[in-house]
């Protein structure tokens, strides 16, 4: 169009110039940098975020990049320790190999993004998967060839029958399952490894408190820190409660925890406790949690604290009571009463030893065994979290047999009722492999 | 230099130089088998074929001393630690030779300023990512299995990219190897019953070329 009235095509220019100056503001408005952006930002949620995910799902910059892109590294800054720790059975090195391209034009298994499409509209299948389940099909068509017992089974059964895993399969390549069959139930010592303490000889008591004298507290505190490990390994209030320019601080953050134990806080930034604070967000709230959570607890922030009670810092309630202040789901409900929770109660009573008891964190939280000896307790629930068979080797073979664990956990009423009956699900690994593994040729 | 990029080379060869400052150039002595143009080029110039062969002589070189001077020795010393193919998963283990192989070449293969990747393969993989993956690595582990001694070259093109692909034999030189092969629980009804000197697989060095 070609205005040849002067006053048009002033009036023209000036709409447009207006309309781009609006559009340009709109625009930096959304702009990620902006703080208003993320209480904006779910207009760019197409789809539903995954449950690993949606807790950051308002921090677009931990995933894209400035312009809406994925950012290269999006998922292996968080995700690439888990993969490496699970001697990860696809890494992207597989495919490295340039005779390898065939395959990756088939499925491009060196990009996270192939196979974990989030916030998509469509189907996501669990654990973020969102193409068709019977992906193993691109790569493994002949199997059937190779192993004869494979003959006839569905592709998307491959990962669903709690055989196989496409990243982690430490307790379920064939060795191992051929190493640990015939295996009873229940071991006959069964037990988890025993926390480690440091042990001093700087134990205080209540005497030797150091709270500045200008500083007004409940003096309940101290009979509560007395009776912590922190008083018996000698650190005193001001060991908390000191900032760094020395002053007192009222209000010591998950920092001043960092600095005696950092790989608790590091595991508990790495878990779906705290990912929104490792991404820069506010705490976590139970009312934020996909999970149903109890109706009194939705408003209280997660951080060391919620589980530790400060001044207490009771462990054992940590252990257990503490999840349950929060978790309404039927898994956690079915807890209380269960042959786990038995045990439990039995090793803080007494009755049961150092080992022996099963609180929630000894599944969801736990024990890492360090090359030194020492046991320290991992903080993030979700490396064990799903798939469930990576709980296998850290947590269930330490009291169970294989193939009950294999059984177990893939019995989705039995997880539902919290492991309180026995499996009624039977998962045909162990025998397949120790069938195959009889059927070769006999060792010379 | 027809065919490929003077900087690539010369980056392959400071890899080489870094992995094992004395190197020979060109050590197999045994007559190759030739499927590629890409082996010969104008005179002094550093063709695909010569930077396949001495990496291949270092990659050879660094084995022998994993194989001999840590794994022969462990054993003469009774120690506490063994090779074992599940190396990774149960305690005092160390990697197998090939192993070791296969770990330093998905270092190089993630190295984009490599030049280079290669592998370690064979018509009878215990592991069955260790079969070939294209028609020129089938055609190569057969002709040296078939032709004691000598080595292949080739030209071919995977998924739109041209690469010079040389196969070197893979010999059974320990009793160790062979004898482990031979007792797998893997080997297939039609595995062959290696002894010294047996081609049991081949190493592919494949250089991208215009």
């Amino acid at each position: 169009m070609r205005f040849r009235n002067p006053v048009m095509l002033k009036y023209s220019l000036g709409i447009w110039i207006a309309l781009s100056v609006g559009l340009i503001i709109v625009l930096s408005l959304s702009f990620p940098s902006s703080k208003s952006f993320n209480a904006n930002a779910s207009v760019f949620l197409p789809g539903r975020t995954t449950h690993g995910h949606h807790q950051i799902e308002m921090q677009c910059t931990s995933c894209h990049d400035p312009f809406g892109g994925v950012q290269d590294d999006a998922c292996l800054k968080c995700h690439q320790e888990e993969l490496k720790a699970s001697r990860d059975t696809h890494p992207k090195s597989k495919f490295d190999d340039p005779a390898k391209a065939v395959l990756l034009e088939k499925i491009n298994a060196q990009h996270c993004l192939t196979c974990h499409k989030e916030h998509v509209p469509g189907q996501t299948h669990p654990m973020g998967v969102t193409v068709p389940l019977d992906y193993c099909l691109y790569c493994h068509e002949g199997i059937a060839e190779e192993r004869p017992s494979h003959k006839g089974l569905a592709f998307q059964s491959c990962s669903a029958s709690g055989c196989h895993n496409y990243h982690d399969n430490t307790a379920l390549y064939e060795k191992f399952l051929t190493d640990h069959a015939d295996e009873p139930n229940v071991r006959s010592d069964p037990r988890l490894p025993v926390r480690s303490f440091v042990e001093t000889n700087k134990a205080l008591n209540i005497t030797k408190e150091d709270v500045p004298d200008d500083q007004q507290f409940d003096h309940l505190i101290l009979a509560d820190w007395t009776e912590t490990m922190h008083a018996r390994a000698g650190v005193n209030c001001m060991g908390c409660h000191k900032s760094e320019s020395s002053e007192w601080m009222s209000k010591p953050g998950m920092e001043t925890c960092k600095k005696c134990h950092e790989g608790n806080v590091e595991s508990f930034l790495q878990g779906l406790h705290g990912m929104r604070l490792a991404s820069g967000l506010s705490p976590l709230m139970p009312r934020m949690a996909e999970l149903p959570m109890k109706p009194h607890s939705l408003h209280s922030e997660l951080n060391c604290m919620a589980c530790h009670d400060d001044h207490r810092f009771d462990t054992q309630f940590a252990a257990a009571d503490a999840c349950l202040t929060c978790h309404n789901d039927r898994h956690s409900l079915a807890y209380n009463g269960s042959s786990h929770e038995k045990l439990w109660r039995d090793e803080l009573s007494g009755k049961g030893e150092a080992g022996t008891g099963v609180s929630c964190a000894s599944c969801h939280m736990p024990r890492e065994e360090k090359r030194s000896g020492v046991v320290t307790v991992s903080h993030n629930q979700n490396a064990t979290l799903e798939p469930n068979e990576k709980m296998i080797r850290s947590v269930c073979i330490n009291c169970h047999g294989l193939q009950f664990t294999l059984d177990s956990l893939a019995d989705r009423k039995l997880i539902d009722a919290c492991f309180s009956t026995k499996p009624n699900v039977d998962v045909e690994s162990i025998r397949m492999a120790v069938e195959r593994m009889n059927s070769r040729r006999k060792p010379k | 230099m027809n065919c490929f990029k003077r900087s690539r080379i010369h980056r392959g060869i400071l890899l080489v130089c870094l992995f094992l400052p004395f190197a020979v150039w060109g050590c197999t002595g045994s007559k190759p088998a030739t499927e590629a143009s890409a082996s010969t080029s104008a005179k002094g110039a550093i063709t695909p074929q010569m930077f396949a062969d001495a990496v291949h002589s270092v990659m050879m070189a660094d084995r022998t001393v994993y194989a001999t001077h840590v794994v022969t020795n462990l054993k003469k010393q009774d120690a506490p630690v063994a090779p074992s193919e599940y190396w990774d998963s149960e305690e005092l283990k160390i990697p197998l030779p090939a192993q070791m192989f296969r770990m330093g070449a998905e270092i190089v293969n993630q190295n984009p300023e490599a030049g280079f990747s290669y592998g370690l393969k064979s018509k009878w993989p215990l592991n069955k990512q260790n079969k070939p993956g294209t028609q020129m690595e089938t055609k190569g582990l057969e002709y040296i299995a078939e032709h004691s001694g000598e080595n292949f070259y080739g030209e071919e093109e995977v998924a739109g990219k041209k690469y010079f692909v040389a196969v070197y034999p893979d010999k059974a030189v320990a009793e160790a190897c062979w004898e482990c092969h031979n007792s797998h629980a893997e080997r297939g009804d039609d595995y062959p019953e290696f002894k010294k000197d047996d081609v049991m697989g081949g190493v592919i060095v494949r250089v991208p070329i215009p």
